[in-house]
């Protein structure tokens, strides 16, 4: 599916020409247990055709219901943007026909949707925050998923049939409409992606979405005009669909500015168009056509009496609303104490949570960090999973800890007690137990391996004597791989010292 | 013909609980009247002999043992084609669902087996319910039995014309502008549309959502009460259904007296546009209950004089969505188109084309015409709009009035064919229904005599939720007109046998 190349201006050249101006569609599957207006499942990966209900699949005489926990979720995604909820909002109809919309419209939400008039505040690598103005927040139900076969690129043109699965047909989605994003410059491409990841947060923390990209649980349209600085007037702008992870819009966004500037330079006018990113070529190609005058022929939804959010439930809903992320991370450092870079990566490897969950355990920040930065994040690598995904939980680190803390086992050791906790093998106390890991300290067998590594390094042993104590470390790792890393390391080096005679 | 057919539901219902006959009995005595005379009259697409007889079979033996049953336990009942049912096919009188069933039960369905009534089958109707006279039916018109050579209304002819020829006791009707009443009206029977809400249409197929009803269609006003009862209360898969309970209707029917009752003439419903015949039976109506007691006033509707142009915008607006499912995609009817490119947007065309229709058509581009942008606002939007105006309208007439009374349709059953080719004179037979179904309210539909032979129908109006007021006006108009005749209009009617066998003049099977 490689795409036709298109002229581009390099990034740097097409921000010294033209200002950038952006505008987002986030659609966020929620995560309630049935479908925005039917009794089925709200599942993900079924068989084909199995969740669905006579309502999902459109058949004659069905009528919808409103799914109230979706309501619930798109009222504390409203509250979680700074919106204003509306006392009373409608569905509506939004006609077109297309085999993947089973009654050849989508219930949404047009004139009133339920959240508006709200902003975010989006924090920048280094520090930068853009405030980000939400339009509005509306419910309506996702589509089904069409395959198309036999063509040579899984599009449907060129296609022999379409296959179609309605079991995601009627899932809950809040689609959420950012205003014109202005004055971003250079840094929009890099405020596309923390704006989507902060709406994938927000969603994720308020627990209303499974906010997983790869699943589309979270799906980005991403709007690109430029225009020459100093106009008020917006460019013509167009609508990259579907840009479904973060690297992915953040480069879309790029490509798109990149691609207009080249249009604009040439005296020629940007298409106004929906968009199709390749990450294979990492390039946009022309989808159809589209314009304010796209009629979908909506009205009210005459099956559906309107939603009316009284003070008292929109309160109670506020009342549930788990901190804000930002707020959130920014409690967290300073009660941790860890530097703007430590701080930094741990977020980003994903293990905020899990450090909170393990010093509220009973270990230190610096113990939980050292851990799930170092060996978790590790066996992580070398798996290629997430370090939440190790197998590693806070109590067991937490554990660990407080063995090393006795002096029961050392941190070499440590690592060996893991991997037999890992392997099914028992409890810390129990691996230490069957492996033989407890740390050797009684000096008898101590001083038999320190005889026997100066005896077979004779000519350290005299650079011990002459005053070089320094030299001691081969002494001590030879003991320590005598020992299999069992010896106590700082009680060899004293032994060390005190049969050569000499001051440590 | 078998006695048992000529029987009301209500002393059907008490002769089986007296055991004085079996539901089986009553049920073969339907079917063999419907093998009889249905040739003729095509009130019944499908015939569903094996489980009406099954369930009825059910209903003697939990009788002979003694079980405690619904009132209409074992009364057999025809079901308008445009209600799904498990078990019997559903057409809607289209080609687009030739042999389509559906696998869930509508719940006024679920609410007719737990009454354990047993089904007939079902009735035919203009295709998608969109007519006055049952002829655009992808399945052959249905006759009037007073006269086969005219129309039984529409959309909901079937289920008339199957009450009014002894086919079935009792039957279900939709009813979007009148195609429950205005039926009843020109087949002397009795229709009723419910307060919107009152019924659930879950399972109806939809042709306007906001305008949609089902409701029962009778020989008598009690026996429509009955059915009421029956079907109607809320449903959870209905958001637009009621909550309240349903109301004392067959008390209401028993009531028998009308006496301080205030009733409405609706001005603006008689007159020009009227038939005289149809207007000297609306006058002999007036004088019977004004004799009884009733005290008449005479109400201004002066907004009503739109309803039937923002009926026709808010209709086809509503259908044109509805109806949009229908491309062959996931059932029903699929076409291919006789040229390639096979793409779906060909298929779903062909499917459409050939699926569809002319009247179906006719509203489905109108619908979708007025719903375009630029044009919303003057059309669908000026149409609801006036559909408040005539709001505004009842609630004035219903200050004055407890309920509201008018001819239910200006016209007797015209002849089969006569207004085919002009939807203009067919969509004004519903001139006097649509203002409820605009407004939500419920009206009942009653025999009121007859004009050169056929039957003229009396409609009352109440306010919405206030339906047992309709079965107290009806049931009183209904006792003092059988008085003046000497029994029920249908006992005038010609007998069907006369016609078996013989070759009618239009609109071959």
């Amino acid at each position: 599916m490689s795409a036709v190349t298109e002229e581009i201006l390099s990034f740097e050249e097409a921000m010294e020409k033209y200002d950038p101006v952006l505008g987002f569609e986030v659609h966020v599957e929620l995560n309630t247990k049935t479908k925005m207006f039917s009794s089925a499942p709200n599942v993900f990966g079924d068989e084909p055709n199995t969740a669905i209900t006579p309502v999902d699949l459109g058949l004659p005489g069905v009528l919808p219901t409103v799914n109230k926990a979706a309501v619930e979720s798109s009222i504390k995604i409203g509250l979680a943007l700074g919106c204003k909820i509306a006392p009373s909002c409608t569905f509506a109809r939004k006609q077109y026909f297309y085999p993947d919309t089973p009654k050849n419209f989508q219930t949404s939400q047009y004139e009133d949707p339920i959240a508006f008039d709200g902003s975010i505040d989006i924090e920048l690598e280094d520090g930068t925050v853009f405030t980000v103005e939400i339009e509005r927040a509306h419910m309506e139900e996702d589509a089904g998923k069409l395959t198309h076969m036999g063509g040579a690129t899984g599009r449907i043109q060129g296609a022999d049939f379409s296959l179609v699965d309605y079991n995601r047909a009627g899932v809950p989605l809040v689609e959420i409409v950012t205003k014109p994003i202005e004055g971003a410059g250079s840094r929009a491409p890099e405020l596309a992606k923390a704006y989507v990841a902060a709406i994938r947060e927000i969603v994720k923390n308020l627990g209303v979405s499974d906010a997983k990209m790869e699943r589309g649980n979270v799906r980005c349209d991403a709007n690109v005009s430029l225009r020459p600085y100093g106009q008020e007037k917006f460019g013509t702008r167009s609508e990259t669909k579907n840009v479904n992870s973060l690297r992915a819009v953040e480069r879309a966004v790029r490509f798109e500015i990149q691609r207009h500037a080249a249009v604009l330079d040439s005296g020629e006018k940007v298409v106004q168009e929906t968009r199709h990113w390749h990450e294979d070529t990492r390039s946009t190609t022309s989808g159809r056509p589209k314009s304010d005058a796209d009629d979908y022929r909506y009205f009210p939804e005459p099956d559906l009496l309107p939603v009316v959010t009284t003070e008292e439930w929109i309160e109670e809903l506020r009342a549930q609303l788990p901190e804000p992320p930002a707020e959130r991370r920014k409690r967290l450092k300073t009660d941790w104490g860890y530097s703007d870079a430590e701080f930094r990566d741990v977020v980003n490897a994903g293990v905020m949570d899990a450090i909170e969950e393990t010093i509220a355990a009973g270990a230190s920040a610096a113990v939980a960090r050292k851990w799930w930065m170092g060996e978790v994040s590790r066996r992580a690598k070398e798996a290629e999973v997430d370090p939440v995904d190790v197998g590693v939980t806070p109590e067991l680190i937490v554990e660990l800890d407080k063995l090393v803390q006795a002096g029961k086992i050392n941190d070499k050791l440590s690592r060996q007690v893991l991997d037999g906790v890992l392997a099914g093998e028992g409890t810390p106390e129990e691996v230490i137990e069957k492996r033989g890991l407890a740390v050797v300290s009684d000096d008898g067998p101590l001083l038999e391996a320190i005889d026997a590594a100066l005896a077979a390094q004779p000519d350290v042993a005299e650079k011990i004597r002459g005053g070089k104590v320094q030299a001691a470390g081969a002494i001590v790792g030879g003991v320590m791989k005598a020992t299999r890393g069992q010896a106590d390391a700082g009680r060899v080096r004293e032994l060390i010292f005190e049969r050569l005679g000499v001051q440590g | 013909m078998s006695e048992l057919t000529r029987h009301s539901a209500a002393r059907l219902a008490e002769m089986l609980a007296a055991k004085e006959v079996t539901s089986v009995e009553v049920t073969q005595a339907h079917l063999d009247r419907i093998a009889e005379v249905d040739g003729n009259i095509n009130a019944f697409l499908h015939v569903n002999t094996e489980e009406a007889l099954a369930v009825a079979a059910d209903v003697d033996k939990a009788r002979a043992a003694g079980e405690d049953l619904p009132a209409l336990a074992g009364v057999p009942i025809a079901i308008k084609d445009l209600i799904v049912t498990v078990g019997q096919p559903t057409t809607a009188g289209s080609k687009m669902l030739e042999g389509w069933m559906s696998p869930y039960d509508a719940t006024v369905i679920k609410k007719i087996r737990a009454a354990r009534m047993p089904m007939l089958g079902k009735t035919n109707l203009d295709e998608f319910a969109m007519g006055s006279s049952t002829e655009h039916s992808a399945y052959g018109p249905t006759r009037n039995p007073w006269d086969l050579g005219r129309i039984p209304g529409g959309s909901g002819g079937g289920s008339a014309a199957a009450v009014a020829a002894f086919e079935a006791p009792l039957a279900l009707g939709t009813d979007t502008g009148g195609s429950i009443r205005q039926p009843a009206a020109v087949t002397g029977s009795v229709g009723v549309k419910p307060t919107y809400g009152g019924v659930s249409r879950y399972g109806a197929i939809a042709m306007a959502s906001s305008l949609d009803q089902i409701g029962p269609v009778s020989r008598t006003v009690l026996d429509s009460a009955l059915l009421h009862e029956v079907i109607g209360g809320h449903d959870p898969h209905d958001s637009t259904s009621l909550t309240d309970p349903v109301g004392s209707l067959v008390e209401a029917a028993k009531t028998g007296n009308v006496a301080g009752m205030k009733i409405g003439v609706i001005k603006e419903l008689q007159g020009e546009g009227y038939d005289e015949g149809v207007l000297a039976r609306f006058h002999e109506s007036l004088d019977l209950l004004r004799d009884a007691g009733a005290e008449m006033v005479e109400v201004a509707c002066p907004n009503f004089k739109y309803a039937l142009g923002a009926y026709y915008l808010i209709m086809p607006s509503e259908a044109s969505s509805n109806l949009a499912k229908y491309d062959g995609v996931r059932f029903g009817h699929r076409v291919l188109p006789a040229e390639s490119p096979l793409t779906i947007e060909r298929v779903m065309g062909a499917t459409r084309a050939a699926g569809f229709g002319d009247e179906v058509k006719r509203r489905i581009i109108l619908g979708t015409y007025a719903l375009s942008a630029g044009y919303y606002d003057a059309y669908y939007g000026s149409a609801q709009k006036v559909r408040t105006l005539i709001q505004r309208d009842f609630d004035a007439a219903f200050a004055q009035a407890d309920v509201l009374i008018s001819p239910t349709s200006p016209v007797p059953a015209f002849k089969l064919g006569e207004k085919l080719n002009d939807p203009l004179a067919m969509y004004l037979n519903d001139v006097a229904t649509i203002p409820a179904n605009l407004a939500g309210i419920p009206g009942i539909s009653i025999p009121g005599g007859l004009a050169d032979g056929l039957p003229v129908g009396i409609q009352f109006l109440a306010p919405a939720r206030e339906d047992a007021r309709l079965y107290r006006a009806g049931h009183v108009l209904e006792t003092l007109l059988e008085e003046k005749w000497g029994g029920p209009l249908l006992s005038q009617a010609p007998d069907l046998r006369q016609f078996s066998g013989a070759e009618t003049t239009s609109g071959a099977k």
